[in-house]
């Protein structure tokens, strides 16, 4: 395969099937995030979250090119990435709430959501801070000749850390099977896009060490779906890792409770009205007011038993901080 | 038992692994055909290959936390930080990473990583490649940190360092590579976390690290010719420390002497004052006394450096001081 920039403009059609099992995932992790702010917004939730409103097609139609013993790295903004690899709602939530049912027994939080069991290595609260040990972990899969590979998921803040173009200098130059996705959110936190990039074509970065890029609309599950199935066919043939661009947006704050007031007036309504994945793929699929009101109900169903899960788990003792510093 | 230098002594350590355990390999920067800024992989290219032997570029972070993704995978990466000082550019993969992912996945996940690493004044490099920094290193839960001061330490150290299931961070003391000691031809493991006393006595305790456990050896050595028995008491492991070898000798002896060679201020010495002054306070006749560098960066002119590392006089005179008090 060579190297360069593959545009997806048109892409192929998935079945109809397909991507109505989509439209269920981005609508249950965007039904999750709200309950989310709520819950946080009622006080049942401590510390720092961040939702990724808007960016569901990028976690789910990355996710789904994935085989189970393929492993993720995340970021502070991870719940849809978690869903997307096979954490339960319930453990998800379970962990917000701090209890030992979470997905990391109540010891990392929202932003620290760790599943080694569907290969999820944990979300990480440090901008950039994933991606060397997603280069090791491809790097292991190399040297053991396993069919697997590793994803990194960053945003387009983390492009300007050390970390980035070391791991991408270093994933390039082993050749390893990684693939790194950007969501490119256009903002690093607070900070616009042309306030911290002094580029705009972000795929220009990883030319730079000569590797596999591709760009895609992260906002077109279906041209997510296809733009990670070739990136990810890519790195696990050998080839070498691959720069995975999507194009996305915040469809709200930095974290839960962010006024935005970096943001310019208008903005957030006009990208809700026309940056939306989820009306988007629905509006493609046809789904029509009956089906539409049986599929929120079923979501609605899941996401409310996660809160009533959580609610009724187990709360840590104070002493059990002491435990699992060490192996 | 064969002759070995502290240098050969970590080298054979490592083959031995790489040979018996295809999940062991290195990274790091010239550890290939150069063998290493201080040659101590010298020779593991050739009988490994270079999959397991990698020379990498110059990227602290990425070296580090390729060890943290490996391992977390379940092998055993060795990789080494040329020199201490550029420690700093690990430090967020080693302290906010390798450190932090079992506890943060509610003992989910294992980071079995080794980072040696090495450093130490005495040849004037300056202020940029001298530095002892363990200290930061033990202020980290998470985290094991391993100093050996002989040959036969760092072998059976260096292989317990591997084959635990954390992160350890592990110290080697550039003027120390040339020492030579017995080695056991088969290694032989020393469990982390255990003191070693090298020399018993009566009067006071020294507790060294490091190059200032040969030192410290001397000292007792000349103490002798004054009637001051001199125990010499080496931790080896910092993080975790070896509290209650500690607490016996100054028990025995009722004075407690520590020295490194980092900066005495809020260094490990600091931490063994207080261990010793809460758990033996009714046992001491003396003040403890701390012995490191002074508070500066390391200079380069050889005078200024000189000045400024700690000697055998000044471990001799907070000997002296500790017993003039009865």
């Amino acid at each position: 395969m060579s190297r360069g920039v593959t545009k997806l403009e048109q892409p192929t059609r998935l079945s109809r099937e397909t991507l109505v099992s989509f439209l269920e995932e981005m609508l249950l992790i965007r039904r999750f995030e709200e309950k989310v702010e709520e819950r946080f917004r009622a006080g049942d939730l401590s510390g720092f979250l961040h939702v990724a409103l808007g960016q569901e097609a990028v976690a789910v139609g990355v996710c789904r090119t994935l085989e189970s013993d393929d492993v993720i790295a995340s970021t502070h903004r991870a719940h849809h990435h978690c869903l997307a690899k096979g954490m339960t709602p319930n453990a998800l939530m379970a962990e917000l709430y701090g209890k030992l049912e979470g997905c990391s027994r109540g010891y990392g939080g929202s932003m620290h959501l760790y599943d080694l069991a569907t290969g999820n290595l944990g979300a990480n609260a440090v901008v950039g801070g994933g991606l060397p040990g997603i280069v090791g972990a491809a790097l292991s899969f190399q040297l053991r000749g396993e069919p697997r590979i590793a994803v990194a998921f960053f945003g387009d803040g983390a492009t300007n850390t050390g970390a980035f173009h070391e791991s991408l200098n270093l994933a390039q130059l082993w050749s390893v099977p990684a693939v790194f996705v950007c969501e490119n959110n256009h903002y690093a936190e607070s900070t616009p896009s042309h306030q911290h990039m002094p580029i705009t074509d972000l795929s220009r970065r990883a030319e730079a060490f000569g590797m596999h890029c591709v760009v895609v609309d992260g906002q077109d599950i279906e041209a997510v779906y296809l733009a990670a199935t070739e990136a990810t066919a890519h790195a696990r043939a050998g080839n070498g890792p691959v720069f995975l661009v999507a194009n996305t947006y915040r469809l709200t704050g930095h974290y839960v409770g962010d006024p935005q007031v970096y943001r310019p007036k208008g903005e957030l309504r006009e990208l809700r009205e026309t940056q939306d994945p989820i009306p988007r793929l629905r509006e493609l699929l046809g789904v029509d007011e009956e089906s539409w009101s049986a599929l929120e109900a079923d979501v609605k169903a899941t996401v409310e038993a996660s809160v009533e899960f959580a609610k009724s788990g187990t709360d840590p003792r104070p002493e059990d901080a002491l435990l699992n510093v060490y192996a | 038992m064969p002759e070995t230098t502290y240098r050969e002594a970590v080298r054979d350590c490592l083959a031995a692994a790489m040979r018996q355990d295809p999940d062991v390999f290195l990274m790091g920067e010239d550890i290939a055909e150069m063998g290493g800024s201080m040659g101590v992989t010298h020779g593991l290219l050739e009988e490994f290959g270079k999959e397991r032997v990698r020379n990498t570029p110059i990227s602290e972070a990425a070296i580090a936390g390729a060890g943290v993704g490996a391992a977390i995978q379940g092998m055993r990466p060795v990789v080494e930080i040329m020199y201490q000082d550029f420690i700093t550019l690990s430090m967020e993969q080693i302290v906010l990473q390798a450190a932090k992912h079992r506890y943060m996945s509610g003992g989910q996940v294992s980071v079995p990583l080794t980072v040696r690493t090495q450093g130490g004044a005495g040849w004037s490099p300056g202020a940029q490649h001298a530095e002892q920094l363990e200290a930061w290193l033990c202020h980290v839960p998470g985290l094991k940190v391993v100093y050996p001061s002989t040959p036969e330490d760092a072998s059976g150290l260096l292989w317990s360092s591997i084959y635990d299931d954390n992160t350890v961070v592990f110290f080697e003391h550039r003027t120390l590579y040339p020492i030579k000691a017995n080695v056991p031809e088969a290694l032989s493991p020393i469990e982390l976390g255990k003191a070693r006393v090298h020399r018993e006595g009566s009067d006071v305790t020294i507790v060294a690290i490091g190059r200032l456990v040969h030192v410290a050896l001397q000292v007792a050595e000349q103490a002798t010719e004054e009637g001051i028995s001199v125990e010499v008491l080496d931790p080896r492991t910092l993080l975790p420390l070896d509290e209650d070898a500690i607490i016996n000798s100054v028990m025995k002896t009722n004075r407690c002497v520590v020295t490194h060679e980092a900066v005495t201020r809020m260094g490990f010495g600091a931490e063994i004052a207080a261990l010793v002054q809460e758990k033996a306070f009714d046992y001491l006749d003396a003040p403890i006394e701390r012995v490191g560098s002074k508070f500066t960066p390391i200079p380069f002119a050889p005078v200024m450096e000189q000045y400024v590392i700690p000697h055998e006089e000044d471990v001799m005179a907070a000997v002296k001081r500790t017993v003039a008090r009865i």
